[in-house]
């Protein structure tokens, strides 16, 4: 079965937009699964449509047919490609789904990391795990518009939002879900790409909406590691244990 | 307008709650009952307010695509607060003071009565109430543009908390007006939704069965049906979010134990069905257009009815396709996927129903014809790029792109555009008693159509390359401010200039129809229903009272064997 669905998986589209994360390639290619079912029906409607408004002009001496619609030999021209168009649709449903249950609906286990992405107006703050690969300790690392994450690795994310709605979209990742206040959505990605890219605010979040711009460094794994190690806070640097009062 | 007042005033006596016994001078306009005189005041007042709205595109295009510039006629550049005012106002103006209004209002009106062969509407007053309601309602979303803190800037579907908190999106009091306009705006279209329905209910003609009905008036009651049912929960919602604005309440608010996405719940519900809601009537002008310039009988009358029912009844159980990544339970993406896609059926079918009916037909192509094609072959576009949204998977990626934006553009700027042009200039010769001008018509409609898809196709290629909606210069993300897209921006733009500069020719084209057009027949298009039975424009009252029609037929006997001319009115007895 698994087959089946990695037949739809493709990166036709990577000229406009950098293929960059594990699941990237399955919704590019569920898109042009959708592009050439799509794209059959349409040119075959348009070319209908405009071969009868050239073939059927007005001519002097010749009259339209009487043709009420309820003739079985012509009405067959609208009923079958109407299955048709519902048996595509399965098969669109049926691929979507897949897509959709792997990306939304299931949660890889044992994450290489956690990260928090907080949307406020108007700035994503990003909370990145420090040495001890944790959350919520000392030697987590808090950055503004700035992302880092190491390529090939299994990440959470635990969305948040402090205000009003915004949507975590990373279009290289083909990422996006919205950040609600008052909840803690969590979803997944791993990064296959190194390089430096768009992190947007999707959903319109007020007067700064549109400078709600972040970028997100994926890195290989020895410059992460030096990231890490140039960002810890130097109250965690000694010791990676956490702190009284914190658990 | 005075050819106008007359034919509208000298009508007989016999309708004695009528304008004609009312106020007299200009102000018989502001208080007449003829469904006529209404359907132009909503006409005049939507093409008013679309002006507005065309108006707005060209300031936030001109920002995108010259980012800073000072823009000519806007009185200096655009702001980032400006610019989310500018788009959330175009997209509400757009859609609910342009296209409800002139399709379903202005058409509704004007047509229903003629069609079925009616003196007026059945509830005169509560017709003139409901445009007074909505002229009320445009005089508030106007005066929510110019207050202090500028106009609402929260996006044309409003989500909370954004749009529920002052402190949030600092237009207090513009985002509370444009609250009150767009409430106001629903009572006149529930109003005159009324009218529409009874109308064909109770007012038919002799004769005039249910199946004899043209299609674009059983248009416009299932609109209206589709309509009623589903503003109710908006209204509500409306009102919550009143409280929340002005009196703190917290509906929307999970601080307080609300829910921002029950909002969305809300809004769609009536927003999904709002498209059909106008895309009905679009349809059902199209068709009446086809059957006549291709002289052929409409293909399967029956099934195009049961087929706008089926479309109305799904319509209702698709709403969460806008909301896939909104936050809801996951699980539900999946039913609102099979739903989405099951709609593409009915509306293929109506689409197959069209090309079926230019089969074998004798096609003219006059300007209606033209416009009535274009809805057909553009409609298409906007049709096919729905299937993307609807998969839940794809979705992930284009929600809130510009795909999304040119999708929607292509299927509304068809709708509200395209069919009111075709609309209008089939139905000017009625209701002005000149005809238009073809050759401004076919040059207006030309240069109309060729940009309008030069602004659009590019936009489409941004949403794919992640261009994300309501930023008001990309030059913020490296991604999108490379050369290739932005000179894709500038093309839209420039055709965007084109294509407003071309509507100057319609005007011209109306003016100077109205003024020193050919005088116009009963019938100039030999079309068998039955406004075109009556005068060019028709008086007061419709027909003379000893002249009702009585109906023998439905609308589409065109070209029917054994008989010498080529079309059958209703009206006639052989």
């Amino acid at each position: 079965m698994n087959g089946f669905f990695e037949l739809f998986h493709s990166e036709w589209f990577a000229p406009l937009i950098e293929v960059g994360s594990s699941y990237a390639a399955e919704i590019d290619g569920l898109i042009a699964l959708v592009l050439v079912v799509v794209g059959f029906w349409f040119l075959a409607a348009q070319y209908m449509f405009f071969r009868f408004i050239l073939k059927y002009r007005a001519r002097p001496g010749r009259r339209a047919d009487y043709i009420s619609g309820k003739e079985k030999h012509l009405k067959r021209w609208i009923t079958i490609p109407h299955l048709c168009v519902l048996a595509f649709d399965v098969l669109i449903v049926v691929v979507s789904f897949r897509v959709w249950i792997d990306i939304k609906m299931t949660l890889p286990e044992n994450p290489d990391g956690v990260i928090r992405v907080i949307g406020q107006q108007w700035a994503w703050t990003f909370q990145h795990p420090g040495d001890d690969g944790e959350l919520d300790t000392l030697d987590d690392i808090f950055t503004v518009d700035e992302l880092h994450v190491q390529n090939d690795q299994l990440y959470h994310f635990i969305l948040e939002s402090t205000d009003v709605l915004h949507s975590f979209s990373v279009p290289v990742w083909r990422i996006k879900q919205d950040a609600i206040p008052g909840r803690s959505i969590t979803g997944w990605f791993r990064p296959t790409k190194t390089g430096e890219f768009d992190v947007q605010c999707a959903e319109i979040c007020g007067f700064g909406h549109g400078v709600m711009a972040a970028r997100v460094w994926v890195e290989d794994a020895d410059a992460h590691a030096s990231w890490i190690a140039a960002n810890t806070p130097l109250a965690a640097a000694p010791s990676s244990s956490p702190a009284p009062g914190v658990q | 307008m005075s050819e106008l007042a007359v034919d509208l005033t000298h009508g007989d006596a016999h309708h004695d709650d009528h304008a004609d016994h009312g106020p007299q001078g200009w102000l018989k306009y502001l208080w007449s009952t003829d469904h006529k005189v209404i359907a132009m005041q909503y006409m005049f007042t939507g093409m008013f307010m679309a002006l507005i709205g065309g108006f707005m595109a060209y300031v936030f295009r001109m920002q995108l695509a010259f980012p800073g510039i000072e823009v000519p006629g806007y009185f200096g550049s655009v702001s980032p607060g400006e610019y989310n005012a500018l788009v959330t106002n175009h997209g509400t103006i757009m859609i609910f003071w342009v296209a409800m209004p002139v399709l379903l209002a202005a058409f509704g009106n004007y047509l229903i009565p003629l069609m079925v062969g009616a003196d007026d509407m059945v509830f005169p007053k509560i017709n003139r109430l409901s445009f007074q309601v909505f002229f009320v309602s445009t005089i508030v979303i106007l005066a929510s543009l110019v207050v202090e803190g500028g106009g609402f800037a929260g996006a044309w579907t409003a989500y909370p908390p954004l749009s529920a908190d002052s402190t949030y999106n600092l237009t207090p009091l513009g985002s509370t007006l444009w609250l009150i306009g767009v409430g106001l705006e629903f009572v006149a279209f529930l109003l005159g939704g009324i009218n529409f329905i009874t109308t064909l209910m109770n007012s038919r003609a002799p004769g005039m069965r249910a199946f004899d009905v043209p299609i674009v008036v059983w248009m416009i009651v299932v609109a209206s049906i589709l309509f009623m049912l589903s503003v109710g929960p908006l209204l509500a919602g409306a009102i919550m979010l009143l409280f929340d604005q002005t009196l703190g309440t917290g509906f929307f608010n999970p601080a307080t134990g609300g829910d921002p996405i029950l909002w969305q719940h809300l809004f769609w519900f009536f927003g999904h069905p709002e498209v059909y809601v106008v895309l009905l009537p679009a349809m059902g002008v199209v068709i009446e257009i086809i059957t006549t310039f291709a002289r052929k009988k409409l293909f399967a009358y029956r099934t195009v009815i049961f087929t706008i029912v089926a479309t109305g009844v799904l319509s209702f159980f698709v709403w969460a396709h806008h909301q896939f990544v909104a936050g809801i339970d996951p699980r539900m993406a999946n039913i609102f996927t099979v739903t989405t896609l099951l709609i593409s059926v009915p509306i293929a079918e109506l689409c197959f129903i069209y090309i079926a009916t230019l089969y074998r037909g004798s096609i003219t192509l006059s300007t209606p014809m033209l416009w009535g094609l274009a809805f057909v072959a553009e409609f298409l576009i906007g049709g096919v790029t729905g299937i993307f949204l609807g998969a839940a998977g794809a979705d992930i990626y284009f929600h809130d792109t510009y795909f999304v934006l040119a999708h929607f553009h292509y299927t509304f700027f068809p709708i509200a555009i395209i069919g009111t042009f075709a609309a209008f200039t089939y139905w000017f010769p009625k209701m002005f008693g000149k005809m238009m001008s073809e050759r401004l018509g076919k040059w207006h409609f030309w240069f109309t159509i060729i940009p309008f898809n030069v602004i659009f196709i590019p936009l489409f290629v941004l949403g794919m390359g992640g261009q994300h909606r309501r930023i008001y210069n990309y030059q913020h993300f490296p991604e999108l401010a490379g050369d290739g897209f932005q000179s894709m921006r500038i093309i839209a733009t420039v055709a965007l200039l084109v294509m407003l500069a071309a509507q100057f020719i319609f005007f011209y084209n109306c003016f100077r129809s109205w003024r020193a057009g050919a005088k116009a027949s009963k019938n100039p298009w030999k079309a068998n229903s039955l406004e075109w039975t009556t005068e060019s424009p028709p008086p007061h009252g419709n027909w003379r009272p000893d002249r009702m029609p009585v109906v023998y037929r439905g609308p589409y006997e065109y070209s029917v064997p054994g008989r010498e001319k080529d079309y059958w009115p209703q009206n006639e007895p052989k």
